[in-house]
């Protein structure tokens, strides 16, 4: 008999375990508000302390942020825990899941929609004009909130600049200067790696579009309807692309591979310049043992005389549903993201971690404190965003499975540098994979 | 053909017995694999909101894209590769350890050691190794006129990712190839050296036959390690870079399913990868039965 019972034991556990405690659930009971985030290291303390600051401000309600991997992870959780009812209340969503959390229906509570049933308004023109616009409706209302924003800047290396006979004050503000910088850092300083860049896709694609005004996908870049098509591959982004060949070819542009792989090269001191987002600035003071600074991305004045403002990284909180949740629970959601929308609370996170402030406001104290004239580097992303007119080219990209087709695009652009296709093909072919991910996209969203 | 069977009375013991297993069984293979056969015949937006059901619609997209047909090819050489790479470098560790008197516990621990380091570990020590810019290898590697870069060179990132993979494998080759050269009866080793046959020979004509069960055995094994446990490693070094060349199916179902969110079609792909599991197994079962009879 004993045996038995230790058999029925043992098969009672194995199914517990497979089933998942329910101590893992992420809804929790009232007066907790679940925060799902991706934010690992000095980053993720910096959410602890954001919250913790919420906790002590008021009693009513204690948020408890969780640390659930990278972007991808953290979404691919939230997506499976709504599938079991069990999704948390607010997640961070990152800046190219946005048109998939559209897509989301019922899973998700938009932002306009969280602030009108909660009394809690949250007022879009709190926040800069160029970080709100890519998590708003094509009519001006917010979907999700902003929460951490970066945009790509050029990193360089002033020993390096100055050993080339470059001035690190007087930086390349065009290509065609970036080129010729290129050809002295490799021809007089000797860099191993004169120009770089992280996240190809991004900065010298996506950005670039924006930055020239020049249309990445029909329907105002996707804004306005799921039937987008991809016309990167007309000849001012083939120029472009050859330019990096020809670049390559020289070995004054070295690439460094996909998504975030390209931050280990400029800390390493072999290279000149790199295209990175405003974000890496803390991993470079804590790795980079020489002086560097951060300067605006070039622009090409023959493609457009005046460059605008470039597009945002980064991430936004959105409200997600669940079968037994109360106003209260979503009341609690909407207070919680007016408190991140405060000055204050605003440029703490920013001067923190490295982000620009989101608000209108953040800035303003920032400024006002003196922080951005001890930290000139800060500024640069700020002033990026800002600069210009937001155009429908340039207040960002709302394409489904957008992820996906920025790898497309690497994979295109890693054949073309092996001499395997010429800018034009890895473009066209690039923008026919992508339409092709699109369509899915767009049959799956109409069932 | 009389053969004698034991019956033990009643059903509720040998049930209760096996219900743990069955259980399991049940929970982690058979749901789960339930759920990509549902998931193959539908299509789904990633929070499963609206779902249809398409029929064969997403294995009929499977194979018309070239790309898909392009990794089957390259998950074959991958396969074949790793497994050639590490069962022959486990064989000839294997016969070197058989005849080491003096420190073999040592070397034999050395040699399994590598089988305890996660395949993302093992992948980060390459990655230090051969990194193209920062890489303490790729200054070696430029000195002897390579120009390493595998983020931009298909060959050189398949024979990274090949390498890295086999290496991980050698230990556990290495262990069965021991234990099966250990089985084989000294005296008759001892008998062929007599009859003058050198080393070559004896393994030729007597250890290699001999060590054919567990040839075939760990043939099966890493076929199947290659094709699936191989994704940590290879999504650590290259995302299947540069390009596609280093994508097999099992990093094609993890970009399409988890990345990309496409459930239909990473199913469907998992559906393929099952059958194709399923086939080499009951090869492997055939072979084994009809050695069995032989002997």
């Amino acid at each position: 008999m004993n045996r038995r019972h230790l058999l029925l034991g043992s098969a009672a556990l194995a199914a517990a375990g497979a089933l998942g405690l329910p101590a893992a659930r992420a809804q929790s009971g009232s007066g907790v508000l679940t925060i799902w985030h991706a934010m690992s290291g000095a980053l993720g303390d910096e959410v602890n302390k954001v919250c913790a600051a919420f906790n002590a401000a008021q009693g009513a309600v204690r948020v408890e942020p969780i640390f659930k991997g990278n972007y991808t992870e953290t979404m691919t959780a939230a997506v499976a825990a709504f599938r079991a009812g069990q999704a948390p209340h607010l997640v961070q969503v990152f800046e190219v899941g946005t048109g998939s959390m559209l897509g989301a229906g019922a899973a998700v509570r938009q932002a306009w929609q969280l602030a009108e049933e909660s009394g809690h308004p949250i007022d879009p023109a709190v926040y800069v004009e160029a970080v709100r616009g890519y998590y708003s409706l094509p009519d001006g209302r917010m979907a999700s909130t902003p929460f951490n924003s970066s945009t790509p800047v050029t990193w360089i290396n002033a020993t390096l600049f100055e050993r080339a006979g470059l001035d690190p004050s007087k930086p390349p503000a065009t290509w065609e200067e970036v080129v010729a910088a290129g050809t002295a850092l490799k021809a007089k300083a000797g860099a191993k790696v004169p120009v770089s860049t992280a996240w190809p896709s991004w900065i010298l694609m996506e950005n670039y579009g924006a930055i020239h005004d020049l249309p990445y996908a029909t329907k105002a870049n996707g804004f306005e309807g799921l039937d987008a098509e991809l016309v990167f591959n007309t000849p001012p982004y083939v120029k472009q692309i050859q330019r990096l060949l020809d670049m390559a070819k020289d070995g004054t542009f070295v690439y460094a591979g996909r998504g975030a792989s390209g931050d280990q090269v400029f800390p390493a001191g072999d290279c000149g310049m790199s295209f990175n987002s405003s974000g890496a600035r803390a991993g470079f003071v804590r790795d980079a043992k020489f002086p560097f600074k951060a300067v605006l991305l070039p622009y090409d004045p023959q493609v457009k005389a005046a460059p605008n403002n470039s597009i945002i990284g980064g991430a936004s909180l959105w409200a997600m549903t669940a079968p037994s949740r109360t106003p209260a629970e979503y009341a609690a959601a909407a207070a919680f993201l007016r408190f991140l929308a405060e000055p204050k609370t605003d440029a703490r996170w920013a001067e923190a971690t490295g982000y620009v402030p989101v608000t209108h406001g953040g800035g303003d104290v920032l400024k006002a404190e003196g922080f951005y004239a001890r930290n000139p580097d800060a500024e640069i992303p700020v002033q990026q965003l800002k600069r210009g007119t937001v155009t429908v080219n340039s207040k960002g990209l709302r394409l489904g499975r957008l992820p996906e087709i920025r790898t497309i695009l690497e994979e295109e652009l890693e054949a073309a540098l092996q001499g395997r296709q010429s800018a034009q093909t890895a473009l066209d072919s690039a923008v026919a994979r992508g339409n092709k991910v699109l369509r899915d996209f767009e049959r799956s969203m109409r069932g | 053909m009389s053969e004698r069977r034991t019956v033990f009375p009643g059903t509720a013991l040998p049930v209760l017995l096996l219900a743990p297993q069955l259980l399991l069984t049940a929970v982690f293979f058979l749901w789960p694999a339930f759920g990509a056969l549902t998931a193959s015949v539908q299509r789904s937006d990633p929070f499963g909101i609206s779902t249809t059901f398409v029929g064969l619609e997403n294995f009929a997209d499977l194979l018309a894209d070239p790309l898909y047909l392009a990794a089957v090819w390259r998950t074959l050489v991958f396969c074949a590769a790793v497994s050639l790479l590490s069962m022959g470098a486990a064989l000839l560790l294997a016969l070197c350890a058989d005849g080491v008197v003096r420190g073999r516990v040592f070397y034999r621990t050395a040699l399994i050691w590598p089988y305890a380091v996660a395949p993302v570990v093992s992948a980060a020590v390459w990655l230090l190794m051969l990194h193209p810019q920062i890489g303490w290898l790729t200054p070696a590697l430029e000195a002897l006129g390579i120009a390493w870069n595998y983020r931009l060179d298909d060959t050189q990132a398949m024979l990274l990712v090949i390498l890295a993979s086999a290496w991980k494998q050698v230990s556990y080759n290495f262990i069965f190839f021991l234990a099966g050269l250990q089985a084989i009866p000294a005296n008759v080793v001892e008998a062929a050296r007599m009859d003058g046959a050198g080393p070559v020979r004896r393994f030729a004509t007597i250890l290699f036959p001999l060590l054919a069960p567990t040839i075939g055995f760990l043939l099966t094994v890493n076929i199947a390690y290659s094709a699936f446990e191989t994704f940590g490693t290879i999504e650590a070094l290259t995302q299947g870079g540069p390009g596609q060349a280093t994508q097999t199916l099992m990093v094609k179902v993890y970009r399409d399913g988890v990345v990309n969110l496409d459930l239909g079609a990473s199913s469907a792909q998992s559906v393929v990868l099952m059958a194709g599991t399923m086939g080499l197994i009951l090869l492997q079962a055939r072979l084994m039965r009809r050695r069995g009879d032989a002997s």
